[in-house]
């Protein structure tokens, strides 16, 4: 579904990625984790287009967005790209909008979307976060993890094959992190396609089918949650080593 | 006290007149300024650099310099220089003259605070709607647009208050503007000489007209409150 491979990015010369090679099944849940400055957040940055990268070759439904540090057309990418959802850390909803605005307004611009379908597939999508109730509250009326929650929601909005999260949970405090890890968790077991780059090692463990674990910008374990986090390299980083 | 009184019509009629011009060179100067300061400040965000630099260096001329020597060069170095006085020598020429001097003046102070108000989107917002898929337009018109507008309501309310004060400056090319009507009652017109006290009353204009400003923009900030 997702296939890149020797990924190069560097930013004033220090290299980020350094060849990485992340191939991203139908129906799996990949979970990337890594120490801080590793390059977790770029890979997703460049796999999602809001990067470009220097050299590899990223193909989406064996469509090269990238290829050999080539990229398609622009209105090509950006077509490739609806294929992926991203939800950010700090949500970034739109805060002119209330929370149903938030959900229809790309189904309508860009899906070209009637504004009652639209609305009635948000509301489907809100009833699935659990927020049914807050269709009309603007974001700043909301609390951090609702926030992300409607976040989720506009970006299932799209109908994203693939969905991205980049530490959805770290802006939050942990009641509110479990609301989050919740709707993300209740999607894997819909068989959702998705990456997600994450601190909470109990629920990547739990969730992921497969763990990548990153180091200056290359990969260096990955395989089934039990084996990666069992391998000595991860143990050190995670503290649970002994 | 009775003088005053029968002069007084004669003075409103003038001072209306010239408040009628006032009137136009702030509507004219607005209407110029806001969309010409758009363009400024694309041009001084612009990635190609001689652009943005050159546009920087004449926004902070025009900003560093006085509105009366920007209006009197504008008025007076085609003619004088030039040979060609292009503004030509009546009232309506003067406006012109005035207008353009104005426009331009205003349109490098707006794009400062077009700048100010395109730049303080946050990224992220640009972000999440190129992850939606929407293009470049649709970022700056769905986005963008109405977080800048609420951005820039409060500078833009206080530049243009200064505006309304402002126009008085192109008094200092003749034009009949209301300061100039009251002034000729000090001179003497229409039988009136040596009068101050329309001078007062140009002033209770200046100061409706920006009690009427004043609150329709701070209706407009507050309607833009609906969000945070
Ligand atoms: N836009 C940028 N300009 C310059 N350097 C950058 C930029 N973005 C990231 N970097 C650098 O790239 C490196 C990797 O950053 P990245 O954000 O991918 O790490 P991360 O693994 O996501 O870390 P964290 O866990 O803290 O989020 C860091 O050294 C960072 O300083
Ligand atoms: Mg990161």
């Amino acid at each position: 579904m997702l296939n890149a491979s020797n990924l190069m990015k560097s930013f004033d010369g220090l290299g980020v990625l350094r060849g990485i090679s992340l191939q991203v099944n139908e129906g799996e849940v990949v979970a990337i984790i890594g120490r801080s400055g590793s390059g977790k957040s770029t890979l997703l940055r460049c796999l999602n287009n809001l990067e470009k990268v220097d050299g590899g070759t990223i193909e989406i439904d064996n469509q090269a967005l990238v290829k050999n540090g080539v990229y398609c057309p622009a209105a090509m990418q950006r077509k490739l790209c609806l294929k992926m959802g991203y939800v950010f850390q700090n949500f970034n909803l739109f805060p002119h909008m209330n929370v149903l605005r938030n959900l229809t307004e790309a189904q309508c611009c860009v899906l070209g979307r009637e504004k009652d379908q639209a609305q009635k597939y948000a509301r489907e999508l809100l009833q699935k976060v659990g927020l049914a109730d807050k269709e009309k509250a603007y974001p700043y009326q909301l609390s951090g993890g609702q926030q992300q929650r409607v976040a989720i929601a506009r970006a299932l909005a799209m109908d994203p094959e693939i969905l991205c999260f980049d530490e959805p949970t770290s802006a939050l405090d942990p009641l509110l992190t479990q609301e989050v890890l919740g709707v993300i968790r209740s999607l894997s077991a819909e068989k959702r396609t998705m990456v997600v780059v994450t601190h909470e090692m109990m629920f990547a463990r739990e969730v992921a089918d497969r763990v990548v674990y990153m180091e200056d910008g290359v990969i260096v374990a990955e395989g089934r949650p039990g084996e990666v986090f069992d391998s000595d390299k991860v143990r050190s980083f995670t503290g649970l080593g002994d | 006290m009775e003088l005053i009184q029968q002069q007084l019509p004669i003075v409103l009629h003038s001072l209306n007149i010239g408040f009628l011009q006032t009137l136009k060179l702030f509507i004219v100067t607005l209407l110029g300024a806001m969309p010409l300061g758009l363009v400024i400040a694309f041009g001084s965000m612009s990635r190609f650099k001689p652009l943005s630099v050159f546009t920087r260096v004449i926004v902070w001329i025009v900003r560093g310099s006085p509105l009366m020597i920007q209006l009197l060069i504008i008025y007076y170095f085609p003619g004088l220089v030039l040979h060609n006085p292009i503004w030509g020598g009546g009232e309506s020429g003067r406006f012109l003259a005035a207008a353009v001097a104005f426009i331009f003046n205003y349109a490098c102070y707006f794009s400062e605070i077009y700048r100010g108000g395109i730049q303080s989107v946050p990224v992220g917002q640009i972000e999440a709607g190129y992850v939606l898929g929407m293009t470049k337009t649709q970022i700056f018109l769905r986005v963008k647009l109405l977080q800048v507008i609420k951005a820039i309501v409060p500078p833009m309310s206080n530049e243009i208050i200064t505006l309304v004060k402002d126009t008085s400056l192109a008094r200092i090319i003749a034009l009949q503007e209301i300061i100039w009507a009251g002034q000729s009652f000090m001179k003497g017109s229409q039988g009136i000489s040596g009068a101050i006290w329309p001078m007062f009353f140009t002033a209770v204009y200046y100061l409706a007209f920006n009690g009427i400003m004043t609150l329709l923009l701070g209706w407009l900030e507050k309607k833009l409150n609906y969000y945070r």
